[in-house]
């Protein structure tokens, strides 16, 4: 069970996290369907650093990006996202 | 076996009883060892064969000497005699025998054991199925270990987390310096402890230079926590590892009231002094009772003072087993010889023979020990009287948690063994595990056959031969052929036997072989464990509506719904389910009748952008809304299917409600925060779950909105209108919004007020002769006005589209999934659309398939089946292909499971005013 460091919570289990989806799945509203479509359906599954969306759901419930290696499952960075991170 | 040489100190004060018949035992033996000491030496029988089995081990790597410890449903199968300390009045009893374990009938499988070799089950499987159908009732009888009870388990079970800086794990030698080191450092230590003793080898190899007593006193003084009879059981990600805790010993009523204890341990540093784990020796019987690991037979004799055999014979290819021959020496037992693999060897003690480059090759027993032993000596066989022979086949590092964390292994040749090398994670080996001692390989001397390799599931080294000659090179195919490792002992002394074989057998060294992983858990883990408090229904809490306590008086038929329960009818005078929801709808369509609807789905959203985010999640215009004005809505996925549907309503400038459905609320509630903190961070809005903020009542009927105007004192809103007013003095919004097919009306209040509210709406209605109406009723209305409901027509295969709703699409698009919905696949022909089933016979048994003929393929099916209220007669909404443009066309629903069957036409989905004139005024 990963330990995440939330950006406003300090470090806390993964049980309190949901995972929402890789970066490159999130899918533009306005992105012909091509474009949708590859993000949906044929990412690539690298063997190294990955961007993903995650939610503190049972802590804050603020969002956030992990950078988080798919093979050691360390996590490299964890950075805000949402209305309140907009700079 | 037999030969007690326990005096000294100590006394049998604790009475126990093994099949029935009592012995006494002392404090601190196993079960094993009580067995022992008392002069037993089979304990139950093998999970293939039948063939009788002893005690081989003195840990948890135990894999003969399997019992059932407790009665009822405390009973714990399968519990290692090994792993569990005697307890006054313990019941302990054989597994897998009939009538008894000495007279055991399915022995005789024995005989049998060349049908019943590697791979009988797939053979079986592919051979005819009447063979498996003849087979499997005996195989089910006959095999298997011990039988889970029957009854629930009475014990509670206690989860709890745990953090410390440094997690160590074994308390032998390795373990108890590198804990006692850390805490002098001033780390905060935690040492786990599987045996209810600390030492770990000590126990068995005391050194005068290290008292684990005073250690343990040391590291506790210093603020460190001790945990003895608890297994690291899982490592897993970020250095986090699951402990196992036995309060109480398996069977025994616990006294502090949990039986055992999860702990959740997040370590700064993991120090892993496992220790080793010793081999067996293939040889032919070497499953006999009598058969025992050198290490194990030195710990039954110095650390219970317990002496397994009197005449004994010891084979090794190390050093270590010379220390067996010494404890025996020690404690009165002949050692009759000792055969070492090797060319040369250290000092034996005195009186001893040594016999250099000698092997066992089969032994011969009794009931509870051994008879003879015949080992190759040189080139020649030689025998030897003797009831227990002392094997010792080198060393494992026992690198399970080393493994679960990531960590590699790397080869020593000189031991014979897979060493913890590498690790991702913030952990270390330390002790023997590291430095396992030199063990040459030894080919074995005896018959394959007989010559077992894991004998807790009967594989043999003939097996291992046999998936080799069948093709199986892959060690992951060789285990899942043979089943070798697979029992619950997980291969703990098996492995590396078999390993070595397949190494033989490809020509390859052992590490070029390769290596089945380790996964959690390291022994088995009880399920109530894992449960913990979430047995017993406190798994799922059940989540009140504000209404619960009101509808619990009318004594309501109860439907789980969510995480909540609704009313699904309320009968009277003994009515039955069916009986009371066709009254009720009846009474909707007739006068009024009114409904709990709080558990649908409710999300406030308001500002200046509040629209713009509406928009993108659902697929209908919501722009163009005029305040006080609501409309259905529904919610596409990105890939263009529906997922959910609702309604929304702009309650003023920059404020609007959304629903949606009660099963899909909390995905609803996920989507829309995604969609605002993910997609658009820019817009200028809030978006507020209110579903449990606000109780929903509705209120249907064609006397509604008269009922409603006399409670309210004004005219209500009209058909998809919004109107704020007061209510039995509380204020609510009034949504005109109609899932019946009447005029209709949801009264939404501040939870907290809508008894007063409900309890007002109730007099009004039965006053004009109305009724409260259930989620039964609810179903019957809603299929005969033909809406579609989540869960049933939106299937997460459906189109807008296919659900007849491509009218309503945002043209301008925009939303979610409009780029999906563009895919050609969505629009062409072949898709199962929405569309209504008129019976010409007998009931339309819901789930149905719809076909033309016997024997077609399905061309459709039947999401719910329900009657005409008022008219009577079948009708059902179906997905049928092309169903668009198949009206007028008649179908056959076959359900073959319930052997029913009915004659449909189909038709649109509207059965009831498709023009909508009932709420319009």
């Amino acid at each position: 069970m990963y330990q995440i460091t939330c950006p406003h919570c300090g470090p806390r289990a993964q049980t309190e996290f949901t995972y929402e989806r890789t970066m490159d799945s999130v899918v533009d509203p306005a992105a012909d369907a091509q474009t949708a479509m590859q993000a949906l359906y044929t990412r690539a599954n690298p063997m190294g650093l990955d961007e993903e969306i995650w939610r503190h759901t049972y802590g804050c419930r603020a969002w956030m990006v992990l950078t988080r290696h798919r093979v050691t499952h360390e996590i490299h960075a964890v950075r805000a996202i949402g209305p309140e991170a907009l700079p | 076996m037999s030969g007690p040489m326990r005096p000294a100190t100590g006394e049998e004060t604790i009475s126990f009883t093994f099949d029935g018949t009592t012995y006494q035992a002392r404090p601190g033996d196993t079960l094993a060892a009580a067995l022992l000491a008392n002069g037993i030496g089979l304990v139950g029988r093998s999970f293939k064969y039948h063939r009788p089995r002893g005690i081989m081990t003195a840990g948890i790597e135990e894999p003969n000497a399997l019992v059932t410890v407790g009665t009822g449903g405390r009973a714990e199968p399968n519990t290692r005699a090994t792993d569990v300390f005697v307890y006054p009045g313990m019941v302990a009893t054989s597994q897998n025998r009939w009538p008894s374990l000495s007279l055991d009938v399915a022995s005789i499988f024995g005989l049998a054991a060349p049908a019943l070799g590697a791979g009988f089950y797939y053979k079986t499987f592919f051979g005819p199925a009447k063979h498996w159908l003849r087979y499997e009732g005996f195989i089910r009888r006959a095999a298997g270990l011990g039988n889970a009870p029957t009854e629930a388990d009475p014990d509670n079970f206690s989860q709890t987390a745990g953090f410390c800086d440094v997690l160590v794990v074994g308390s032998g030698p390795a373990g108890l310096k590198a804990a006692l080191e850390a805490a002098e450092a001033g780390s905060s230590v935690m040492l786990v402890e599987q045996d209810a003793a600390p030492g770990g080898s000590l126990l068995r190899d005391p050194d005068p230079a290290m008292d684990p007593a005073v250690m343990i006193a040391q590291i506790k003084a210093l603020g460190g926590k001790v945990l003895l009879r608890t297994t690291a059981s899982g490592y897993w990600d970020h250095n986090f590892l699951t402990l196992t805790q036995r309060l109480a010993e398996p069977g025994a009523v616990p006294t502090h009231g949990f039986a055992q204890r999860l702990w959740h341990v997040r370590a700064g540093r993991v120090i892993l002094a496992t220790g080793l784990i010793e081999r067996p020796v293939p040889f032919a019987n070497n499953d006999h009772p009598g058969v025992m690991l050198s290490q194990a037979v030195r710990s039954y004799v110095r650390r219970w003072r317990v002496l397994p055999g009197k005449r004994v014979v010891i084979a090794t290819n190390n050093d270590d087993a010379y220390l067996t021959a010494e404890a025996l020496v020690e404690a009165g037992a002949e050692v009759v010889a000792l055969l070492d693999a090797r060319a040369s060897g250290p000092a034996a003690p005195a009186g001893v023979t040594v016999h250099h480059d000698a092997r066992p090759a089969s032994v011969t027993g009794r009931k509870h020990g051994l008879r003879k032993v015949t080992a190759v000596i040189g080139g020649s066989e030689q025998s030897f009287d003797a009831d227990l022979i002392a094997v010792s086949g080198g060393f494992v590092p026992v690198s399970h948690l080393h493994m679960q964390a990531g960590g590699k292994l790397t080869w020593n040749e000189e031991a014979q063994a897979f060493i913890p090398g590498e690790t991702p994670q913030a952990c270390e080996t330390v002790g023997s595990a590291l430095n396992p001692p030199p063990a040459p390989a030894v080919a074995p001397a005896g018959k394959a056959k007989k010559s077992f390799v894991d004998f807790q599931n009967d594989v043999s080294l003939a097996d291992i031969d046999l998936a080799w000659q069948e093709g199986y090179r892959s060690v992951e195919h060789l285990k899942r052929y043979t089943t070798l490792g697979m029992a619950t002992d997980q291969g703990k002394t098996s492995n590396m036997v078999a390993l070595s074989r397949l190494a033989e057998k490809q020509r390859v060294t052992v590490p070029e072989a390769g290596l089945t992983t380790f996964r959690p858990p390291f022994t088995p883990v009880t399920m109530g464990l894992l449960a913990g408090a979430g047995a017993r229904n406190a798994g799922a809490h059940v989540r009140r509506i504000p209404l619960h306590g009101l509808h619990e008086k009318h004594d309501p038929i109860w439907q789980p719904l969510g995480y909540w329960f609704r009313p699904r009818a309320y009968p009277v005078n003994g009515e039955s389910l069916a009986e009371a929801s066709m009254r009720e709808a009846r009474t909707v369509r007739t006068v009024a009748g009114l409904s709990d609807v709080s558990t649908l789905g409710k999300f406030e959203v308001s500002g200046p952008d509040a629209a713009a985010l509406l928009e993108l999640v659902c697929a209908t215009t919501v722009g163009k809304l005029a305040i006080g004005r609501g409309r259905y809505t529904f919610m596409c996925r990105e890939d263009g299917i529906v997922f959910d549907d609702g309604t929304v309503w702009r309650l003023a400038e920059n404020r609007y409600l959304m629903t949606s459905s009660t099963g899909g609320a909390d995905r609803m509630a996920g989507h829309l925060s995604y969609v605002r903190n993910s997609l658009r961070p820019d817009l200028k809005c809030s978006v507020v779950n209110v579903q449990e903020h606000y109780a929903g009542i509705a209120l249907a009927g064609p006397r509604a909105r008269a009922i409603l105007a006399s409670l309210i004192g004004s005219e209500p809103p009209r058909h998809m209108g919004y109107a704020p007013a007061t209510l039995a003095g509380v204020p609510v919004h009034v949504l005109a919004a109609s899932y019946s097919g009447e005029r209709a009306f949801e009264i939404h209040v501040e939870a907290s007020h809508a008894a007063a509210v409900w309890q007002a709406i109730d007099a009004a209605t039965r006053a004009e002769g109305g009724a409260p109406y259930g989620l039964e009723a609810m179903e019957l209305l809603r299929i005969e006005k033909g809406h579609v409901v989540v869960g049933g027509e939106v299937d997460g295969r459906s189109t807008p589209h296919d659900l007849g709703l491509g009218g309503m699409l945002n043209k301008a698009g925009g939303f979610i999934g409009a780029a999906g919905l563009t895919r050609p696949a969505l629009s062409a022909p072949g898709r199962n659309n929405l569309v209504g089933l008129v019976s010409l016979d007998g009931p339309i048994p819901e789930g149905g398939m719809l076909i033309q003929r016997a024997g077609q393929s399905p061309q459709g099916h039947v999401t719910a089946a329900a009657r005409r209220i008022l008219e009577g007669g079948a009708i059902a909404l179906a997905l049928l292909e092309d169903g668009h443009k198949r009206h007028g066309e008649e179908l056959i629903v076959s359900s073959p499971t319930r052997g029913e069957k009915a004659r449909v036409r189909v038709t649109s989905p509207h059965f009831y005013d498709p023009a909508g004139e009932r709420y319009r005024d």
